[in-house]
């Protein structure tokens, strides 16, 4: 159980320290700031262990935030909470930044209070956590108020209240994906994997009960089996089926009956909420492919020339392409022409960047370069770091597609068809890296 | 240095240190530093000249940047271009960079070089400081190699200005420290003494630091410094506080040269002249009435300064020993110190007097002290000071005050630092023994020792004790007393377990004549510690219940009962199973006599230099000790042991079937091992480690004990008799280098120290079968078995070589402990330096080790070193040897001569014992390119067209020795009717002439 939370800016000044359990002393926060934040090497790994105490920090701009646990305890569970306390910030006064944290200080030691419990995390939804911590001074509330939010928040469905109303039901949903590659240099896939989320904003009345369907293939052989035809049908209507390697849903979904028959069903936080995230990393359509072509002309020069191919439906836009290709530690000047976009050698990032705004599906594009290089007496050969991309693409990447979300409010009268309902996907490089 | 003008001040460096301090980030620091080296290497790029001013700016921010720990590969031509301009700033700044950034295999060397060298002769005093200043700063091999010639002579120039003189000095110093060998005395050594009479008081400091250093190195060639430094250090000590100006610290005069010249003085013995001598006493004398005065300032820096120069003035007073009054002094003025409230000044104090104790005239005087110190002891703050105490104590201690000493250091124990307690525990000990008036008191303060502090007691300690017991026949009933009554309390330390069940096994008898430790209650007693004993110690119980059936007939019956059991006897530990078994069969079977005889009391163990002193020397290293003062000691100690003799003499009766082997078997820490082991040559080496009694009185006992297993059907699966015996003698022997062991060697052996180094290491044969194809080649497979490889790879220079030895592990099991070691055998020793660098202790499965040999042939030799190798594989220790081919013609040096020169030299040899003729018969055939290879591989130059005879073969050469250089001449006339040989061959030594030619005869 996390023993402790500390929150530091850049230089390692404590901003919020809160600490849960008895074995976390105060030196604690001082051990943390000399071994990770002032370390002479700088720590990548999230997790340090420092005299048999455990530091699990994430960074965000120049904050870090450090949970602290002499326990053995699930460290995905303590990650989990830290992301889940940045997005609780971030719902409650924006932008994580030193100012921000010092100007609501005491609001995120409510916060902690509330979200933390003896170590142990609490309910950390934000929608639900609104209702009584607020920033709006203090509200006297009446008795009744009062005791519905102590029923709400000790009962089943803490994470919504009861007697929401809208004018308009309203249901958007957004399948963001982030797609990773490491390919060769001739053109070979090395590794690739989608990770996404399924995220979901709904403005609905009362208390709905929704299910949601996707393309996954368990689901879609299972129905399969029922009825040979229907698989038939959805194969010629051009509805392929992808493999989910692993998911997991957000609080709301009953994993019974996921577990049963394999259908999300659910009770949706009112407001924004991550409803799933998914793996997959079969059948992945890789949106671009860079092509690198590296000569090195004597000791003094090296010739860049990089193709990018898009490789998606041409009514398509893809959008804020940023190609960075690695430059050697010796360049002492750089010339590029590209046909598309604009380049640039960025010293300061030992790269040269190039950036598209827009590009269609089935186009190609190309820059070329010449590296001038400085002799240098080191004999050390360049590593040729990889060629990385970044993009965003309105499909998914992975090939899911949502097959329905329907909507039941068994109370009110407003049926499935009343709700608007909107799908959006985008894609978005992850790390999306082409060897040279 | 010239003040920094407007114009020098490097804006753009200013905005850039400036902006990297502003960084919020490391990742922001990172891409200001990327984008300030990609602008720099646009700089750089060559398109256009730069003027001095921006080089000096960029190589300034390389510079910076390179401090804030990023690598630098580029920007060194420039900064050495920067070396050769005219202005102060920017050769400084080259000069800066260059003793940071530019390592010595840099290309660049040899044009700093000529920078160097051009600054060096250039007249400008700046110049030539910077110069000196990067000498020494790099300091590096080529450094010292270009300039070591110079830097002398600019040193002893007369007309070198006093600022470079110094700088001048302290490279040279530098040189000397880094490549000694480089710096050669010369006429310069002279004169450089004579700067210790400089008028610049900065020159003479930086002088003194060279001489001391070079006089440690060559005492002889600096002699004349003693007399300079004295009359040097005199004119300060004696003048005035403000006569020096510069040189006054806080009111002292020149603190540091001071503390500098008593250092030099200390490299040397008093000086004889009556004259010098009498002023050196005079200034120690005035120092110490220095520290009497009241101090002029209240400054600490003052006191520092003062009681500095009084310390070195104080080693130097212990240092020459010779001034009973000085010393007296010296004692009394840091017994003030002693209770000074400056911590450091009390634990220079102490350890100061540590020393002063050791002298004959101070010993005394540092005695009255003795209240201080052990209050110091108990009151003392900080730890290390408290161990300086400790320190004290022990070297001030004599018979005098003995107890007093070990009372003290006993009752602080109990209350000392957990670092410091087996150390004292040590010098308990030994003082002790050492001091030990009756044994009864010696006895009491060990097992005291023990009760306070167990733990720390080491092995060494207890066996000690065991050891003096048996020897003093006096002390043995009161020690059976004591421990009887010490091992009553309800919870005791193991060691005192050991000790007891040892004493009480032995002289158990002596005491159960009274009813209260009747000899049932006695075993009760031991038994009751038994199950909380851990193996080694009920091992040695159960050869203490073995005793006491000889003892004591009556309480056989209860003890074959505690045999019995199944606890014993089907005991998991190989160990106690065994000697379960085997004494409850020796105890039914054997008859009484049989018994007493086996069972007999142990014999005095041969007197020798305590184990426990060379602990503590080993723990402390050389130095700390004063061996000096212990001979000392020792001697009186002997005076009042005379005694002892007697009793050795009185116990020398004692059957030598005792059954020392196995009592003392537990000693050894080494895990039984079950399995049957052949004799091998492991066996073999550690076979003179163990002196012959051992083995002679173990077997015996084995062989009485062999028939009875085949009755009894012990469960141990060696029943067979060889197979025990190698397993007990393995136990007894075991591992060679273990530190637990070291002392059961030391019961028997004279002085273990000794061992390793004198002993010639008995080996198994050495294997030398590829030993004459290494004559003619230098690389090829010298040793092959199914386990390892041994491969060669050898290069000779002159008297020099160095030797690739390469292990192949041919198994695909790790060696353990893998040790080799070339040995010298008698003449050799002193013929060929062999030095082999330590390599890995393990070679895994299928890998190569190597291990790198220098060699220096210091004059010529006959026979060939052996490597021996050592390892453990899968358990078992394996052992080879190898004789090394390292032959004399392998430090040949093929000469070029014509015929008529040949023939010269072939005649100036003439004498008879400088030529040696063979003739014998061909062994391959007769192929004259293949001759002529062999001869070339053995070294010789050969000669064409010299003989008249074309089919002859001729060659000369030098064989180089660090002593000597032999010439050879040889010939070699092939009959091929025959199939003979005739070998001439001349050199100008005989043993050289005859080892050639039986090297070079193998050959054919």
């Amino acid at each position: 159980m996390i023993g402790g939370l500390f929150i530091y800016n850049h230089k390692g000044e404590v901003l919020i320290s809160r600490v849960y359990r008895d074995d976390i002393g105060r030196n604690a926060v001082d051990a943390f700031r000399v071994n990770v934040i002032h370390a002479r090497q700088q720590v990548r790994s999230p997790v340090t262990n420092i005299a048999r105490t455990s530091f699990f920090h994430v960074k965000r701009s120049n904050i870090w935030l450090a949970a602290v646990t002499k326990q053995n305890v699930n460290a995905a569970m303590v990650f989990e909470f830290l992301y889940k306390m940045c997005d609780v910030m971030t719902a409650y006064f924006g932008k994580i930044s030193e100012e921000n944290i010092k100007n609501n200080f005491v609001l995120i030691y409510e916060l902690l209070d509330e979200i933390l419990d003896f170590g142990y995390p609490q309910n950390s939804e934000t929608g639900a956590l609104k209702t009584f911590i607020t920033q709006t001074g203090i509200k006297s509330q009446s008795k009744e108020e009062q005791s519905q939010i102590t029923s709400q928040v000790t009962g089943q469905i803490g994470w919504r209240r009861e007697g929401i109303k809208y004018r308009r039901n309203e249901l958007f949903l957004d399948v963001l994906e982030s797609v990773n590659l490491l390919m060769s240099p001739q053109g070979q896939v090395l590794s690739a994997h989608v990770s996404g989320r399924v995220v979901m904003k709904s403005y609905l009345s009362g208390m709905p009960e929704c299910k949601f369907g996707m393309n996954d293939k368990i689901v879609i052989d299972k129905q399969g089996k029922g009825g040979a035809t229907e698989e038939a049908a959805g194969k010629r209507s051009g509805h392929q089926s992808i493999a989910i390697d692993d998911c997991t849903f957000h609080q709301c979904v009953r994993l019974s009956k996921f577990d049963a028959e394999r259908s999300i069903s659910f009770i949706p936080p009112d407001g924004e909420c991550e409803l799933m995230r998914y793996r997959t990393t079969k059948d992945i359509i890789l949106p671009f492919r860079v092509i690198p072509l590296v000569r090195e002309v004597g000791r003094t020069k090296l010739e860049v020339k990089v193709v990018i191919k898009s490789n998606f439906k041409p009514s398509l836009l893809a959008q804020k392409i940023e190609v960075r290709i690695p430059t050697p530690l010796n360049t002492s000047g750089v010339q590029v022409i590209c046909m598309k976009g604009k380049a640039k050698y960025k010293a300061s990032e030992n790269a040269i960047v190039w950036k598209i705004k827009r590009m269609a599906g089935m186009k190609e594009s190309q820059i070329s370069a010449e590296i001038e290089l400085l002799p240098t007496n080191d004999k050390k050969k360049w590593a040729r770091p990889p060629i990385s991309m970044n993009f965003e693409v309105p499909f998914a990447p992975s090939g899911l597609k949502v097959r329905y979300l329907k909507v039941f409010e068994p109370k009110l009268n407003y049926s499935d068809h009343d709700v608007i309902k909107w799908v959006r996907y985008i894609g978005r490089s992850g790390i999306y890296e082409t060897r040279c | 240095m010239p003040a920094v003008s407007k114009g020098d001040g490097m804006r753009g460096l200013a905005v850039f240190i400036s902006d990297i301090r502003n960084c919020k980030s490391k990742e922001a620091e990172i891409k200001r530093i990327n984008k300030e080296l990609a602008n720099i290497r646009s700089k750089f790029k060559g398109d256009k000249a730069l003027d001095g001013y921006s080089k000096k700016k960029y190589v300034c921010k390389l510079l910076f940047i390179f401090l804030l720990g990023h690598d630098i590969d580029f920007g060194h031509m420039e900064a050495v271009n920067l070396l050769s301009s005219n202005k102060y700033t920017e050769k400084q700044i080259g000069y800066l960079f260059i003793s940071v950034l530019v390592n010595s295999n840099s290309d660049l060397i040899s044009l700093i070089n000529n920078a160097i060298k051009n600054d060096l002769s250039s007249r400008n005093p700046t110049f030539m400081n910077l110069a000196l200043h990067c000498i020494a700063n790099v300091g590096s091999r080529e450094m010292a190699e270009a300039f070591a010639a110079e830097v002398p002579r600019i040193l002893v120039a007369g007309d070198t200005m006093d600022s470079v003189k110094q700088s001048a000095a302290l490279c040279l110093l530098r040189l000397n420290r880094t490549s000694p060998d480089l710096v050669l005395m010369g006429e310069w050594t002279a004169r450089v003494v004579h700067l210790l009479n400089d008028q610049h008081l900065g020159v003479v400091t930086a002088a003194t630091s060279l001489i001391t250093t070079l006089a440690q190195k060559s005492p002889e060639d600096f002699k004349t410094s003693v007399s300079l430094a004295v009359a040097r250090l005199s004119r300060i000590v004696s003048s005035a506080s403000t006569d020096l100006q510069d040189y006054t610290y806080y009111f002292v005069a020149a603190p540091w040269l001071s503390v500098k010249l008593l250092r030099l003085l200390q490299c040397y013995p008093p000086p004889e002249d009556g004259a010098i001598r009498g002023r050196l006493t005079e200034c120690l004398e005035t120092i110490l009435n220095k520290a009497q005065e009241p101090p002029k300032s209240k400054k600490v820096q003052h006191s520092n300064a003062k009681n500095a120069v009084l310390f070195e003035a104080i080693s130097l007073i212990i240092h020459h020993d010779s001034e009973p009054t000085l010393l007296v002094r010296a004692c009394n003025q840091l017994g003030q110190f002693l209770q000074h409230r400056e911590t450091n000044l009390r634990y220079l104090a102490l350890e100061s007097m540590c020393t002063l104790a050791s002298s004959e005239f101070s010993h005394e005087a540092v005695k009255t002290h003795i209240e201080t110190v052990i209050n110091a002891l108990k009151s003392e703050r900080d730890v290390s000071v408290r161990q300086r105490a400790v320190d004290l104590l022990y070297a001030m201690c004599d018979r005098s005050n003995a107890k007093q000493i070990v009372a003290e250091m006993l009752s602080y124990l109990e209350t000392a630092d957990y670092s410091i307690r087996e150390e004292i525990v040590l010098k308990v000990a030994i003082l002790a023994e050492k001091y030990a008036v009756d044994y009864t008191w010696y006895v009491d303060t060990i097992l005291n020792l023990i009760r306070f502090a167990g733990d720390y007691v080491s092995d060494e300690v207890w066996y000690r004790v065991i050891q003096i017991v048996i020897n003093r026949d006096e002390v043995q009933g009161y020690a059976a007393k004591t421990v009887f009554e010490a091992l009553q309390a309800p919870a005791c330390h193991e060691n005192l377990v050991k000790v007891g069940g040892y004493i009480l096994g032995e002289f158990g008898n002596l005491i159960a004549g009274d009813s209260r430790s009747s000899p049932l209650i006695q075993f009760d007693l031991l038994h009751s510690k038994f199950h909380l004993c851990s193996v080694p110690t009920r091992a040695l119980l159960l050869s203490a219940y073995i005793k006491f059936i000889n003892l004591f007939p009556e309480v056989k019956g209860t003890i074959q009962e505690v045999l019995r059991s199944d606890s014993q006897l089907r005991n998991a530990d190989v160990e106690l199973q065994q000697r379960a078994v085997e004494y409850l069969r020796l105890s039914s079977i054997a008859s009484t006599d049989i018994l007493a005889t086996v069972l007999e009391e142990m014999p005095p163990f041969p007197e020798r230099e305590s184990s426990i002193l060379a602990k503590l020397k080993r723990k402390k290293g050389p130095g700390n000790l004063h061996p000096d003062l212990d001979e000392n000691r020792k001697e009186r100690s002997a005076n009042g042991g005379t005694a002892d003799h007697s009793s050795t003499t009185s116990n020398a009766k004692s059957s030598p079937l005792s059954f020392v082997g196995d009592l003392l078997a537990p000693a050894s820490t080494a895990p039984p091992t079950n399995r049957p082991r052949p004799v091998s040559s492991s066996y073999l080496l550690q076979a003179p480690l163990t002196p012959i009694p051992l083995q002679a009185s173990a077997v015996p006992v084995l062989l009485s004990a062999g028939p009875l297993f085949q009755v009894a059907a012990s469960p141990t699966p060696s029943t067979d008799l060889l197979g025990l015996g190698s397993t007990i003698t393995t136990q007894n022997s075991a591992p060679p280098a273990s530190k637990g062991t070291s002392l059961l060697v030391d019961v028997f052996s004279e002085n273990i120290a000794a061992f390793p180094v004198e002993t010639p290491v008995a080996v198994g044969p050495v294997a030398d079968e590829n030993f004459s194809r290494f004559v003619c080649k230098n690389n090829g497979v010298l040793y092959e078995n199914q386990l390892l490889q041994i491969g060669l790879k050898s290069e000779f220079r002159q008297n020099l070589g160095r030797m690739y030895v390469f292990f192949g592990n041919k198994t695909s099991t790790q060696f353990m402990n893998f040790a080799a070691s070339v040995v010298c055998q008698d003449t050799l020793q002193a013929q060929l330096n062999v030095h082999a660098k330590p390599a890995d202790p393990t070679v895994d499965g299928g890998a190569q080790l190597q291990q790198i040999l220098n060699i220096e042939c210091m004059s010529d030799f006959v026979d060939a070193p052996v490597l021996n190798i050592q390892f453990r594989y899968g358990g078992t220790l394996q052992n080879v040897a190898v004789k090394l081919p390292i032959t004399l013609n392998k430090f040949f040096q093929p000469t070029e001569m014509t015929s008529q020169d040949f023939f010269q030299r072939w005649k100036q040899l003439g004498a008879p014992q400088q030529e040696v003729q063979k003739i014998f018969k061909a062994k391959h055939s007769m192929d004259t390119e293949v001759t002529k290879a062999k001869i070339m591989g053995f070294g010789a130059a050969l000669l064409d067209g010299v003989d008249p005879n074309p089919s002859n073969f001729v060659g000369a050469g030098v064989i180089h020795t660090k002593t000597t250089q032999v010439g050879c001449l040889l010939r070699l006339e092939p009959n091929t009717q025959a199939q003979m040989y005739r070998l001439t061959l001349r050199t100008s030594r005989d043993t050289v002439s005859q080892r050639l030619c039986d090297l070079l005869s193998e050959q054919f």
